[in-house]
């Protein structure tokens, strides 16, 4: 049957159809298929349901078809990532929104004839907290404080039914961009609406796009940086896997804007399922004709490639990518020119990160108005955050821009781990800085975090409690930028190898004072003259540690003792058959922790007893031992 | 399988990039997709193909860490070393597995070709740290003891099997 070409008006009609199909759905069963809930083995849960459905006579379907079992079949969807990783494999029914989690195989048959054909909900698979269940999503914390724009689609509907994201005002955007839009009205539309990068910089789309497209006519090239590389960050794997064609939809609009007709997606080795479904969402936009030649008739052309890093952390910086894209080792070059006039094959190239190219169509369908009215003055819009460590609700999160850490770690976030302290939170991976308890109350947006040394980045909130040593984290950063370091740039290739020298020896006690004045001036040098924003920004932890935890370095180098990495200091004791009361070290002790009546054994408090040493060195009986 | 019919695969992969330059990296990940590791003669042959220089196919192949140009064990361990892992105590794992393994200095391969043993940056699947993949299936919330536990399962498994052959 020859395929009938993709008109405006059939695209409408589809989606009047999708729409009708999606309203008449009844009941869903949705089963999180993002990384973390297959790897807890949601994909078996999913077929269990789903048999058990069938065998009970059941009809069920799996995609928003006519010809599948019509509307009233329960419709299983494999969605992507819910966001709530900690209480995985989540499942999930829909309309009445009841939520399942630590869902298993082996309670597949009492959901199917309880909940599926009863109605009733199962209290032990219900999210708890303080006593309390929750029956439905809605109202549990950890989403209800939230604000899912980017994420809605995540976890509700079927990542690889293009009729579904069609049924929800999917390519709507495209279609008033590439209908009723000029080039120039689109980035002045992207420009109002204050969108700012959310890769790192935050720089305004509106005005890179605009710089591609005064460029003189030729082949322009649109690539979204997919190379997540920030150990501790998740949220573009999570649109790529649950919300591909967001990203696709974004990319289209960006290349009318800038008049590209190619386009590239990079995307991390070490995501295989976002390759696969991004590989799948572009088959199927390139077989109903979004993508592809003279698109719905207009002329437009645009034809979508994936590439798959191979595992450089510096891919993530937009010259090393486009290099690597080329076939070439990924090293950044000397900026400018800037991508915007010089980047894929030297040609102009809008380059920007997964959830930047997510917030795309929500800004085109809805408009710059209504993105202003979220987040703050200058920095528009949601962000998502993947909040990880030692924080109760692990997992992926969206809020407005100028939410507080203190809503995210404690009120979303539920606290912190076994009910210990916070100490400190690390945003922004490798190149950003740490957050401590006075930042608590801070708007998290790009200008507020900058003036505290510290980024957004692309959004990893890695929480660290009171037993977490800074300067071993500090250590740990520098480790592995030293190890991505790219070796092109003399200031970055030597100095993180130097400072992870200094820091090493520091974390094994050998450091001296002599190594903090040095690894402060290093850092100012590293910073300044590195070629790339790897280097650049691969002393931040440093930086911020050395700054609000300088303590802890001391602890290290002064005292040669850290009560985080060497654990406590053993309990200093009087032995009483030793010990002839001669009152010595209770006169020494700096605490006051000794008592004792003179000439009977002494004995110490240990609450107060700093163990400094002062009474052993002193006792002229060796009575005072360590325990 | 003989090397000869390593080659032919080889030969294979490039042509069906259309010998593509740019292809490079997509080419040497098709390759160690099937044959876990780079061989000499492999990238020579990559490199004749596109006409582009030896010295060339290898910079670009030492330069990302997930090209491997020696031979790995049947089964790839990869502890993720990223920093929510880390704060969730993941380098215990990994010194567990490498005592258990026995392995010293660079090596990262058992003696009996069954394990080798990675890191990973990031899996991104923070939510479930500590993790580690083994073929790349993940397993979630490891300790030392239980990803031992997993590595003397496949090795067992192993044995099985090469009893029954």
């Amino acid at each position: 049957m020859p395929k009938r070409k993709l008109t405006r008006e059939r695209l409408n009609a589809m989606r009047l159809e999708a729409k009708t199909l999606l309203a008449a759905n009844t009941r869903e069963v949705l089963v999180c298929a993002g990384t973390g809930c297959i790897a807890g083995g949601s994909l078996n849960i999913y077929d269990a349901v789903k048999k058990l459905c069938e065998d009970k006579g059941l009809k069920t379907r799996v995609s928003l078809k006519q010809e599948d079992n019509g509307g009233n079949a329960l419709h299983f969807k494999k969605t992507g990532c819910h966001g709530f990783c900690e209480m995985g494999p989540l499942l999930q029914i829909e309309p009445d929104g009841i939520l399942y989690t630590h869902v298993k195989v082996e309670d597949a048959e009492e959901i199917v004839e309880r909940t599926i054909m009863k109605g009733e909900v199962i209290d032990r698979l219900l999210y708890t907290l303080d006593g309390k269940s929750y029956a439905k999503d809605s109202e549990i914390p950890f989403y209800k404080l939230q604000k899912r724009l980017v994420l809605e689609n995540c976890g509700y509907t079927d990542a690889e039914d293009l009729t579904e994201y069609i049924a929800r005002d999917g390519y709507v955007a495209f279609e008033k961009a590439l209908f009723e839009m000029t080039d120039e009205g689109i980035c002045k539309e992207i420009l109002d609406s204050g969108l700012r990068g959310r890769g790192g910089a935050g720089f305004p789309m509106g005005r890179k796009w605009d710089s591609v497209r005064k460029q003189p006519k030729g082949k322009k090239y649109v690539v979204c940086n997919g190379d997540e590389g920030d150990p501790g960050a998740f949220m573009d794997r999570s649109i790529m896997e649950g919300n591909p064609h967001s990203i696709i939809e974004g990319m289209l609009i960006a290349a009318l804007a800038a008049g590209s007709d190619e386009g590239y997606i990079y995307v991390r080795a070490e995501y295989p399922l976002a390759v696969d479904r991004l590989r799948t969402a572009i088959d199927k936009a390139e077989k109903l004709g979004l993508l592809g030649d003279n698109i719905m008739g207009t002329g437009f052309s645009f034809h979508l490639h994936i590439n798959r890093g191979a595992g450089a952390f510096v891919c993530g910086e937009g010259s090393a990518l486009t290099a690597s894209i080329e076939g070439k080792r990924g090293m950044p070059r000397v900026k400018p020119p800037r991508t915007v006039e010089h980047g894929l094959w030297g040609q102009p190239t809008v380059l920007n990160n997964v959830e930047t190219y997510a917030n795309v169509p929500l800004i085109i369908r809805k408009g710059s108005e209504w993105f202003r009215s979220i987040g703050t003055e200058k920095s528009s819009g949601t962000k998502a955050f993947a909040l990880t460590g030692n924080v109760v609700n692990t997992g992926l999160i969206e809020v407005p821009m100028g939410t507080t850490l203190r809503e995210i770690i404690f009120d979303i976030g539920g606290g912190i781990k076994d009910g210990k302290k916070f100490k400190a939170v690390q945003i922004g991976g490798p190149a950003g800085g740490c957050l401590t308890e006075e930042h608590l109350d801070m708007p998290l947006d790009f200008d507020s975090l900058k003036s505290v040394g510290a980024i957004i980045g692309s959004g990893g909130l890695v929480v660290m409690d009171e037993d977490t040593c800074m300067v071993e984290t500090a250590r740990f950063f520098m480790s592995f930028t030293q190890n991505e370091s790219c070796g092109k740039c003399v200031p970055c290739r030597e100095g993180t190898k130097r400072m992870l020298e200094i820091l090493t020896r520091i974390v094994n006690n050998e450091g001296t004072m002599d190594d903090l004045a040095l690894l402060e001036s290093l850092s100012a040098t590293i910073s300044e003259a590195s070629l790339c924003g790897l280097g650049q920004a691969a002393c931040n932890p440093v930086i911020s540690t050395l700054k609000y935890f300088r303590d802890e370095y001391l602890a290290h180098v002064v005292d040669k003792h850290c009560p985080h990495c060497n654990g406590r200091k053993v309990q200093l004791v009087i032995d009483p058959s030793l010990c002839r009361g001669c009152g010595k070290c209770r006169k020494n002790c700096p605490m006051e922790a000794i008592s004792g009546e003179i000439r009977q054994p002494h004995t110490i408090d240990t609450e107060k007893c700093i163990k400094c040493g002062a009474c052993w060195s002193n006792c002229p009986f060796g009575a005072i031992r360590e325990e | 399988m003989g090397k000869q019919d390593v080659l032919k695969r080889v030969e294979e992969i490039v042509d069906s990039y259309g010998c593509r330059r740019e292809a490079l990296i997509a080419i040497m990940q098709d390759i160690q997709n099937e044959y876990k590791y780079l061989s000499t003669e492999a990238l020579e042959l990559v490199a004749n193909k596109l006409g582009v220089g030896v010295a060339k196919v290898y910079s670009v192949a030492t330069f990302y860490e997930n090209f491997s140009l020696e031979a790995k064990g049947k089964y790839i361990v990869k502890v993720c070393c990223g920093t929510a892992c880390h704060v969730r105590k993941s380098q215990p794992i990994y010194d567990g597995l490498r005592e258990y393994l026995g392995l010293t200095g660079k090596q990262k391969t058992s003696s009996d070709a069954m394990f080798t043993l990675e890191t990973v940056a990031c899996l991104g699947a923070c939510g479930l740290s500590p993790v580690m993949t083994v073929n790349d299936e993940v397993h979630p919330k490891m300790t030392p003891e239980s990803a031992i536990e997993l590595l003397e399962e496949l090795r067992a498994k192993e044995g099985a099997n090469h009893a029954e052959a």
